[in-house]
């Protein structure tokens, strides 16, 4: 099979082909948010069908996770939805220690909800800049990657590391928090709400900005069901629907917050309701800071936890631990689970085969961004050339989870 | 936390599971179209005879379970059936998840797709007949999705090497 078959002999949805053009978008383009590619048959400026052609960056992180240990699948997963590695690491390292039944410690439970819920402002403030930078409104971007910024450097400060994180460890966390980690977080935080006003001052009243995504790319609450759609982009679409809430994992039970709902579907929807998502993640760390129990960090678990690297000079013990850890990993009883958690993006799932060895069988990452590529099409027929930009920014996609 | 009940086998999950949905909606459709089942670690696995699959979706989809997540395989090279297929549903009525499995022999590995009950297995399955090179009957577009048109062999079976073949 060679490329001439499939895209565009793929039958055409209207008879009067001869007047169509096939148009290529990507995949090197800025506004398709990655290596995204978009091949779109348009009668004049009318979209009539759009097929997106991903792949460009599959790196095969499944059959990689299959050749290591469990705990070396931890920064593999922070390459996946490279813009909210926390989530990645949480969803996998709920699902290990799913798998092995391990119990984790109060405050590395209430430490990860902290984490993943800044990794949502991460994400989302990345996708508020780049989708009002592909309308046309440059400003936004500045603002928020000026917020972004500190919550980098508050990971910097707390793995080592600005993006690439690989924070979370099966079993609990990977070291303390520096002593300024509260600190920094609550001035963020005490300063954010403020910030979600600046932008919503230059946004939401903005003629064009509404112009742009007012009844622009509707999807139906029925049509996101049935194509997957998950997270923000379905619950635009009117369907109430939130894993944290509904099915809670990681202790967000003892948190309270509100699930934003709008009806409309269309890009408009989507851009409202992650603005008061981001209003409301202020809220759960703020609840996280004021709740922070006192205790480890990390499972007492020594044949599955690193020691400290303290007590692996000082004891015997511990040394001969850190020594199978690391050059023979452990072994996790066989069985299979799939963990669902709501990342930035939707409902993220992580199915893990385990046949009992220190390597996992099979490792599939069930990511939102690949879903919701299905429903492009859908979104965009009959809708003029230009809302492909509009909608694809306000979906919200990352290419290294789709391609994986 | 975690739950601790466990039943392993169609009996014992029969017994135990008589109230569940899902359970009761394949038993009501077809016995018999249920080979195994399984509830472990707070999941619940309904393994479903190979070929009736379509229909079981569409069974489990009218008894609320409205929402396809995902589909998969695991190559359980060299058993035999050497295909499991896992599908996880979720209901938004319920707040659960269930799973069906299919299990498919190894030489020319061949399934019913379920595009048409949910037109989200579309991008699925495709990954799987890339990766996995298992066929799905009357899907819409069969074609690669990762890995280039032309590439040969499916690079997540087991008895392809990691580094590819050189």
């Amino acid at each position: 099979m060679n490329r001439s078959t499939p895209i565009l002999e793929v039958p055409a949805a209207t008879g009067a082909r001869d007047q169509h053009m096939i148009l290529n978008m990507g995949p090197q383009h800025p506004a398709m948010h990655g290596v995204l590619r978009l091949v779109a048959e348009i009668d004049g400026e009318i979209v009539v069908r759009i097929y997106p052609e991903i792949g460009y960056l599959h790196t095969g992180i499944e059959k990689t996770c299959e050749a290591k240990f469990y705990q070396q699948v931890v920064p593999l997963t922070d390459r996946l939805d490279y813009l909210s590695p926390m989530a990645n690491n949480l969803c996998y390292c709920l699902a290990v220690e799913r798998l092995l039944a391990l119990e984790i410690p109060e405050r590395a439970v209430w430490l990860r909800v902290l984490l993943a819920e800044l990794t949502r402002l991460n994400s989302h403030l990345i996708w508020l800049g780049t989708h009002a930078m592909d309308i046309g409104a440059l400003t936004v971007f500045l603002y928020t990657f000026r917020e972004r910024e500190e919550i980098l450097r508050i990971f910097e400060g707390l793995a080592g590391q600005r993006m690439m994180t690989s924070y979370f460890r099966i079993g609990g966390l990977a070291m303390e928090p520096p002593l300024d980690f509260y600190a920094r977080v609550q001035g963020f935080i005490r300063a954010f709400p403020e910030k979600i006003d600046e932008y919503s001052n230059l946004l939401t009243g903005n003629p064009i900005f509404k112009g742009r995504l007012q009844g622009v790319g509707i999807l139906s609450a029925a049509d996101a069901i049935a194509l997957g759609v998950t997270g923000p982009n379905m619950r635009g679409s009117g369907v109430d629907f939130d894993l944290r809430r509904d099915m809670p994992y990681c202790g967000y039970e003892k948190f309270q917050f509100k699930v934003p709902i709008a009806t409309e579907g269309d890009c408009w929807a989507r851009y409202v309701i992650r603005l008061q998502e981001m209003r409301e993640s202020v809220g759960i760390i703020q609840q996280a800071l004021d709740g922070m129990p006192h205790g480890p960090i990390k499972a007492d678990a020594p044949k599955i936890v690193l020691p400290d690297r303290e007590k692996m000079k000082t004891q015997m013990e511990a040394l001969i631990h850190h020594f199978k850890i690391v050059t023979e990993g452990f072994a996790v009883p066989a069985g299979e689970v799939y963990q669902g958690i709501e990342s930035p993006r939707g409902q993220m799932g992580y199915y893990i085969v385990s046949d009992g060895t220190a390597k996992p069988y099979r490792v599939h990452f069930r990511n939102p961004s690949f879903a919701t590529l299905q429903a492009l099409d859908t979104m965009l027929r009959g809708r003029m050339l230009a809302d492909v930009i509009a909608v694809v920014g306000s979906i919200d996609i990352v290419l290294g989870e789709i391609d994986r | 936390m975690l739950e601790t009940k466990t039943f392993i086998g169609k009996t014992a999950v029969l017994e135990g599971l008589a109230e569940h949905p899902a359970v009761k909606a394949i038993l009501a459709w077809r016995p018999e179209a249920l080979a195994d089942a399984k509830f472990d670690r707070n999941e619940l696995t309904l393994t479903i005879a190979a070929g009736e699959i379509r229909v079981a979706a569409a069974t489990v989809q009218a008894a609320g379970y409205n929402f396809f997540e995902d589909v998969t395989a695991v190559d359980w090279f060299p058993a035999s059936p050497r295909f499991q297929l896992s599908y996880h549903i979720l209901s938004h009525i319920y707040k659960e998840r269930i799973r069906l499995r299919v299990m498919v022999e190894g030489d020319e590995p061949a399934v019913e797709s379920i595009t048409a009950i949910w037109p989200a297995a579309n991008f699925y399955e495709r990954e799987v007949f890339d990766l996995f090179g298992i066929i799905f009957e009357g899907h819409p577009n069969l074609l690669r999705i990762m890995m280039p048109d032309d590439w040969k062999g499916h690079p997540l079976r087991k008895d392809y090497p990691v580094e590819g073949y050189r």
